[in-house]
């Protein structure tokens, strides 16, 4: 690691008034939580930021409901939400895409702050020596023509083809959660779509996060028919592996009808992606292995496979039905609580 | 800080075969030469090293006073923010049974037990850790010249070949037992993930921490 200074104030305030503007492609100061991203990518010089400003005294760590809303301390770590009844009992599709990422060394100190903002795994951005565009702006993406097998083929541009890595924001996209945010100039919300910005022109920018803006959680309404949804991953082993591609969906159903359907895919674009088109399509629609696997083609409409990496359209496409049925076949008759009151709220 | 090295290395862990010997060691011997080199490095690059220091000042530090608890013995230290909990332990306590693996949070060789909980000692800086306790492969068993029942277990099983990866196995599975994540073989494999073993002893760890699983419930490991 490069030399840095370090820092840990004990307040929101302070934090969002000590931190050194993080700059372009995040090569300024950055806020540190569990440091499971920025550690790595400092020992290998592809961060170096001149400071960092440790958020462990800020609190921001309950899990919280009332008037039938969520609200998550960005601090809470993904190990402590995974485990939480709200989750695990009535919003599966979150639990889950919790305890199928990472290892429990890292749940138990990543954030849910820090988690939506990792950094792509693309061996290019990694290396910090090829040409790549996210790190080093206007050098090229080595990707395109090199080994792209883990690459992703939505939301792509003929600048970058990285993934965005993560799994819980693929969940999270389900429940229409709002961002909340701070700086120095005050607190801000934003819609968890909007968080994230495919790469275009200007893959160093990933999400619309300002220079000292600091996450402090998310909220959203969970409804009752969140008890039905699923985090389906296909990865290369059966567990601690990155998505080759994942889905979370998300079924209100009368019998085998969807009222509505919520789909978000993983492991396949280069941002959390919510797949609308295919949720339109199965509004409506009696849930069958033609419609489930309808879904999963239109939700992979206009996705653009590379050399190595075009298998994850078809494997997507599988996955996406997979986690419809699986949803489907839940059995919840034996569910608690189905009227949605906030026993369990931490 | 307030210790001297030997007395810490007697309270914080066990005495290590070849460490407390006169004779020369691997160890102490790459230990030595290296430092020699620094020495040599140290006199040219001082000067410039305090003018940097001084101007970072504001905002943060590069250097972190640092005080923690590691197998039950305050330690406290001024180091480089850059220092790990792992660089902590190997380099400046010489608790080296905490393995240096990939050190990119990747294979478990570093876990350590973080007030009772898993973590990857390559990815915690010590300032990060600062008032925790910490517990590694030398702070497990309750008394000098036992075992952890999770010890014994994996000798019985054969939980290892070459033995590189153990120390991290063996205190990640006491954490995988007091995280509550043991009650079946297919939980202990999910929740083991994060520990690689290159040999390939799986099968004989995943039946240590069966066996080993009731006895390390009611062991009391860093108030894990």
């Amino acid at each position: 690691m490069k030399p840095f200074r370090y820092q840990a104030p004990g307040s929101v305030d302070a934090a969002v008034e000590a931190v050194e503007p993080m700059g372009v492609a995040g090569q300024g100061g950055a806020f540190l939580a569990g440091g499971t991203t920025l550690i790595d990518l400092m020992k290998l010089h592809v961060l170096t930021p001149p400071s960092l400003t440790d958020v462990k005294n800020l609190g921001l760590d309950t899990i919280e409901e009332s008037d039938g809303e969520v609200r998550i301390g960005a601090r809470v770590t993904m190990a402590q939400a995974s485990e939480h009844p709200i989750f695990v009992e009535r919003a599966p599709a979150l639990s889950d895409a919790l305890w199928k990422a990472a290892s429990p060394q890292l749940r138990n100190v990543a954030t849910l702050g820090g988690n939506v903002l990792q950094r792509t795994r693309c061996p290019y951005f990694r290396d910090n020596v090829s040409p790549c565009n996210k790190r080093d702006p206007g050098s090229g993406c080595a990707a395109i023509g090199g080994i792209n097998r883990l690459l992703a083929v939505l939301g792509t541009s003929e600048n970058c083809i990285a993934t965005y890595a993560g799994d819980f924001a693929n969940a999270l996209i389900l429940f229409d959660a709002t961002v909340e945010t701070r700086t120095d100039e005050g607190s801000r919300e934003i819609a968890f779509e909007d968080l994230h910005v495919i790469p275009e022109d200007h893959p160093e920018r990933e999400t619309i996060l300002g220079d000292d803006e600091l996450i402090t959680g998310y909220r959203f309404q969970l409804p009752d028919w969140a008890r039905r949804s699923v985090y389906v991953k296909a990865r290369d082993r059966e567990s601690y592996a990155f998505a080759l591609a994942s889905a979370a969906v998300a079924l209100d159903l009368d019998g085998d009808t969807v009222r509505e359907a919520r789909l978000g895919l993983g492991g396949v674009a280069t941002v959390p992606w919510r797949a609308r088109e295919a949720e339109e399509f199965l509004q409506g629609k009696t849930v069958s292995e033609d419609s489930a696997l309808e879904a999963g083609r239109i939700a992979f409409e206009g996705a653009e496979g590379y050399e190595h990496n075009a298998f994850k359209i078809p494997l997507g496409r599988q996955v996406v039905a997979k986690a419809i049925l699986d949803a489907a076949r839940m059995d919840l008759s034996g569910a608690p609580n189905s009227s949605g009151t906030s026993e369990g709220a931490n | 800080m307030g210790h001297h090295r030997d007395d810490e290395q007697k309270s914080a862990g066990k005495p290590k075969a070849g460490i407390t010997s006169p004779e020369v060691t691997r160890r102490g011997f790459l230990g030595g030469t290296a430092t020699a080199g620094a020495t040599a490095l140290a006199g040219i690059a001082g000067t410039a090293q305090e003018a940097v220091a001084q101007e970072m000042e504001a905002g943060g530090s590069e250097t972190v006073d640092v005080s923690l608890v590691i197998n039950g013995v305050p330690v406290e230290r001024s180091l480089d923010a850059r220092t790990t909990v792992l660089d902590l332990l190997r380099e400046e306590l010489d608790l080296t049974g905490t393995k240096v693996g990939c050190n990119h949070g990747q294979c478990g060789a570093c876990t350590v037990l973080m007030n009772g909980t898993r973590v990857n000692s390559c990815l915690t800086l010590a300032a990060m850790a600062d008032g925790a306790r910490i517990t590694t492969i030398e702070g497990v068993a309750e008394g000098k010249g036992e075992l952890h029942p999770m010890q014994a277990a994996f000798l019985e099983h054969d939980g290892f070949q070459c033995g590189y990866c153990t120390p991290g196995q063996i205190v990640s599975a006491i954490g995988c037992v007091k995280e509550g994540h043991a009650d079946s073989e297919a939980e202990i494999r999910e929740y083991m993930s994060g520990n690689l073993c290159r040999c390939g002893a799986y099968k004989g760890i995943t039946e240590a921490i069966l066996e080993a699983r009731d006895a390390t419930r009611s062991s009391d490991v860093g108030g894990a």
